[in-house]
C-alpha cells in the first residue's frame, strides 16, 4: 500500500473528461486513471458506463474540457474513436485532445494516432507516465 | 506477422530483487495482507476444525476421494463472431479432449440490445458470439449433442433469457431438459460492482435471478443456475480475501432472496456454485479456497439450517490468468498459468479455465488456446498432484494460513454488514468506490515495484519487442452477417405469435408472484429477440441508475 504522495500537480487547472463509450463495462482502469489525474491536480469528470460517442462529445463541449480520456476494452476502439472524433468536430471541438486506454493492440496504435489520438496509454504504463504524457500533450497546443 | 512494441520503455527498472535476495518486506506479508512467518509450527492441529475430506466443514474438500472420483472439468472460454464460427471452434475444442463448453457472448447480447441498435453495431461479435434469438442458438449448437456435454454461459443481465434459449434449443433437439448440464453465471450483484453488464435496478434483477434458480431446480436439476463470481472484483483490484468475502456476501443475499420467494434451502442450495480468479500468490489462493469452503458450509448449516451435506457444499470453478497476465515477455504467462492451475487443484476446484498466454492483449489464437488446454492436461495427467485429496491438508503452514485467511474474510464480510448489506452498499456506490481505491493501490504497488511482476517492474528487457507473432483477426464482415441473419428472422417469424408471447411476459413482470421463466421460454420458442424481451421488462422495471461518484 503506497501512501498518497504529496506529489507535484502537473495537471493543475486542467479539466479532463473520462469517458466509457460503447457497451464495455470494465471501468476499473477508467476509475484508476480518473483518481490519478485528480491527484495530479486536474478537475475530472467521469461519464459512467455505456455512453454513445455523441453523448461523450456533448459532455466534453458542455463542460469545456481540455482533454477526453476514452477507456475501451471490448475491441471496438477503432470504430468508437472515429465516432467520438467526428462528433467533437461536428460540435466545433476538434481541438480537444483525446487519450485512449484499455485493450488496444499495438498494431492499431499508428492508425489511431494518425486519426488524431494524442496518446495511447495501456495498463502496463506506470501512472506517473500517464500523467506526464497528458501534461506534455496539453502543454503542446494542437 | 510481428507486433510492434506495445509497451513504451518508460517505467521503473528496479534492481532490488534482481540482486538475488528477497526483500524482507516482500517475504513477510502475503498479497492479501496476511503476515507470513518464516517458519510455522503448531503443536496440535484441531481435527474438528479441519475435518476429513468430504465431511463437514469440508476444509479438505467436498468429496472424500478428491479427484479420484472425478477430475475437475476442463473448460476453456471461447466464442466470437457469428454462431457459425463459434460452432466450428467448439467442435474443434471437443475433438481436442475438452469436456465442457464455455460460451462467451458479445456485449449487445449481454446488455440486452439487438444487433440493429445503434450502440450495438461496433460491438457485434467482438468479445463473444452474437446470440440475438433462438435461430442463432440453433446454429451455435448444431451437431453438438446437448445431453452429452455441459455448457457454461458467461451471462448475467440477460442470463434468464439465454437460459430460456438453451432450454428452447434442447426442446428442438429433442433432448429432455432433465439431462441438461451446465452453468449460467447469472450473478448480477458483481456486475454492478465490477463487470458492468447490468440492465435493470437491483431489486427486480434479484427477482429474475431467484425465478431462474427456482425454475431450474425443477426443470433442469443437474444444471447450475447461478455461479456467484468473485473473479471480476478480483481482477479489478480486490485481494484474495476480499474476493472471497464479497462473493460469500453476495451468495448470502441470493439465499435471502430465494427464501423470500419460497425456495427451500435444502433444495436450491445444492445448485449454487461459485467462480473465482486465481492469481500468483500460491498459498493465499489455496487458503482462500479452503477457508471459503469451510465458511460457506458453516453459514449454510448454522444460519440457514441446511442439513443435507450437499446443501452445504461449496462448489467452485476458477479462471487462471486474468489480470495477472501481462503483455511484456508474454511467454512468461504460460508459467503463471501453470502455477495458478496448481493452486486451483490444491484448493479443490471443480472446474478450471486456463487463460491463453496472449489473452492479456488479444483474442487467443488457436495455438495459444491449445497450449492453455495442454497446461491443464499436463497438470492433471502428468504431475500426479491430483492423486490424493487435499495433499496439503494438515500442513502447519497451510492450516495456519487458512485460519488467518478465514479471519480476514470474516472481517471484510462484517464491514459490509456494518454498512447495511451488499445491496445497499451497491445501490449507494460504496462497494464500487472501495474497489476503485483498491485497484489504485494495486496499480501503485505494481508501478513502484513493491509487488513484483517479472518482466514488468523487475527483470525488464529494454527495447523489448512485445508480441507472439501470430495475431487472431476477427473477420470484419461479422457485424453485417449477424445483421442480415437477424433481419431474415424478423421477416420470417410469425409476428402475431411473437407479440402475444411478449404481451404475456409484460403482464407477468408486473405480478411479483409469477415466475417469469415459462414466459421467457415461450418468447424464445416464438423467435422473440433478446432486445425485445429486455425492452418489455425495462418498460415495467426501469433501468439501473449507476452511481457515478468517484
Amino acid at each position: 500500500m503506497t501512501a498518497p504522495h504529496a506529489a507535484p500537480r502537473p495537471l493543475a487547472g486542467r479539466r479532463i473528461l473520462i469517458g466509457k463509450p460503447g457497451l464495455d463495462g470494465h471501468d476499473i482502469g477508467a476509475k484508476i486513471v480518473a483518481l490519478t489525474l485528480r491527484d495530479a491536480g486536474a478537475e475530472v469528470i467521469y461519464t459512467g458506463l455505456r455512453r454513445s460517442p455523441a453523448q461523450i462529445a456533448q459532455v466534453a463541449v458542455d463542460e469545456g474540457v481540455d482533454a477526453v480520456g476514452l477507456s475501451i476494452l471490448s475491441g471496438s476502439h477503432n470504430e468508437l474513436v472515429t465516432d467520438v472524433l467526428a462528433e467533437l468536430r461536428t460540435r466545433g471541438a476538434g481541438d480537444v485532445q483525446i487519450f485512449l486506454g484499455g485493450t488496444i493492440p499495438a498494431e492499431d496504435h499508428p492508425g489511431l494516432l494518425a486519426q488524431g489520438v494524442s496518446a495511447v496509454v495501456t495498463a502496463d504504463l506506470p501512472l506517473e507516465s500517464v500523467v506526464a504524457r497528458l501534461a506534455a500533450a496539453l502543454d503542446t497546443p494542437r | 506477422m510481428t507486433n510492434p512494441k506495445a509497451v513504451p520503455p518508460d517505467g521503473p527498472v528496479d534492481a532490488a530483487v534482481g540482486a538475488g535476495r528477497l526483500d524482507p518486506a516482500l517475504g513477510a506479508i502475503s498479497r492479501s495482507g496476511i503476515p507470513v512467518p518464516p517458519s510455522v509450527h503448531v503443536d496440535a492441529l484441531d481435527p474438528a476444525r479441519i475435518g476429513r475430506p468430504g465431511e463437514y466443514p469440508f476444509t479438505r474438500g467436498i468429496f472424500p476421494d478428491g479427484y479420484q472420483g472425478r477430475l475437475w472439468t476442463i473448460r476453456q472460454y471461447s466464442g466470437f463472431g457469428t454462431a457459425e464460427e463459434s460452432n466450428a471452434r467448439y467442435k474443434f475444442l471437443l475433438e481436442q479432449g475438452q469436456t465442457g463448453l464455455s460460451v462467451a457472448l458479445d456485449l449487445p447480447t449481454q446488455c440486452g440490445l439487438d444487433p440493429s441498435h445503434p450502440m450495438a453495431r461496433p460491438e457485434i461479435g467482438k468479445v463473444g458470439v452474437s446470440l440475438s434469438n433462438l435461430s442463432e442458438a440453433e446454429i451455435l449448437f448444431q451437431g453438438i449433442d446437448l445431453s452429452s456435454i455441459s455448457t457454461s454461459f458467461t451471462i448475467n443481465g440477460t442470463a434468464a433469457i439465454v437460459y430460456a434459449m438453451y432450454l428452447a434449443v434442447a426442446d428442438k433437439q429433442g433432448v429432455p431438459r432433465r439431462k441438461l448440464t451446465g452453468t449460467i453465471q447469472n450473478d448480477i450483484l458483481k456486475e454492478y460492482v465490477a463487470r458492468g453488464t447490468w440492465i435493470f435496478p437491483v431489486r427486480p434483477s434479484m427477482r429474475l435471478i431467484a425465478d431462474s434458480i427456482l425454475y431450474a431446480n425443477d426443470e433442469t436439476p443437474r444444471f447450475n443456475p447461478i455461479s456467484i463470481a468473485g473473479a471480476h472484483v478480483r481482477d479489478a483490484g480486490a485481494t484474495a480475501a476480499e474476493e472471497m468475502a464479497y462473493t460469500l456476501a453476495n451468495g448470502l443475499a441470493y439465499v435471502d432472496e430465494l427464501r423470500a420467494r419460497g425456495g427451500d434451502v435444502e433444495k436450491f442450495a445444492k445448485r449454487l456454485s461459485f467462480f473465482f480468479y486465481v492469481h500468483m500468490d500460491f498459498f493465499d489462493e489455496i487458503a482462500k479456497f479452503r477457508a471459503g469452503r469451510r465458511l460457506w458450509a458453516r453459514l449454510m448449516k448454522e444460519r440457514f439450517g441446511a442439513q443435507d451435506p450437499k446443501a452445504q457444499h461449496f462448489r467452485f470453478g476458477v479462471v487462471c490468468g486474468g489480470s495477472s497476465l501481462v503483455a511484456p515477455q508474454p511467454y512468461n504467462n504460460v508459467v503463471r498459468v501453470a502455477v495458478e492451475t496448481m493452486a486451483a487443484v490444491l484448493g479443490g476446484a471443480q472446474s478450471i479455465f486456463t487463460c491463453a498466454l496472449d489473452e492479456a492483449f488479444q483474442i487467443p489464437t488457436e495455438f495459444s488456446a491449445e497450449l492453455a488446454l495442454r497446461t491443464q492436461q499436463l497438470i492433471a495427467y502428468e504431475s500426479g498432484i491430483a492423486r490424493t485429496v487435499d495433499p496439503l491438508g494438515g500442513s502447519f503452514f497451510v492450516e495456519h494460513h487458512t485460519d488467518r485467511m478465514e479471519e480476514m474474510i470474516v472481517q471484510v464480510m462484517d464491514e459490509i454488514d456494518a454498512y447495511g448489506g451488499v445491496i445497499r452498499a451497491i445501490e449507494d456506490g460504496w462497494l464500487q468506490r472501495r474497489l476503485a481505491e483498491r485497484g489504485l493501490e494495486r496499480k501503485r504497488a505494481t508501478d513502484s515495484g513493491q509487488q513484483v511482476v517479472v518482466g514488468v517492474n523487475h527483470f525488464r528487457k529494454v527495447d523489448e519487442v512485445v508480441g507472439v507473432g501470430e495475431v487472431f483477426k476477427l473477420d470484419p464482415g461479422v457485424a453485417q452477417r449477424a445483421l442480415d441473419k437477424y433481419q431474415r428472422v424478423l421477416d420470417t417469424r410469425e409476428t402475431p405469435v411473437v407479440q402475444a408471447t411478449l404481451a404475456r411476459l409484460s403482464r407477468a413482470a408486473t405480478n411479483d408472484r409469477e415466475n417469469l421463466m415459462p414466459y421467457l421460454v415461450d418468447c424464445c420458442h416464438a423467435y422473440a429477440t433478446v432486445g425485445e424481451m429486455v425492452a418489455c421488462l425495462k418498460e415495467q422495471w426501469g433501468e439501473f441508475q449507476e452511481p457515478v461518484n468517484l
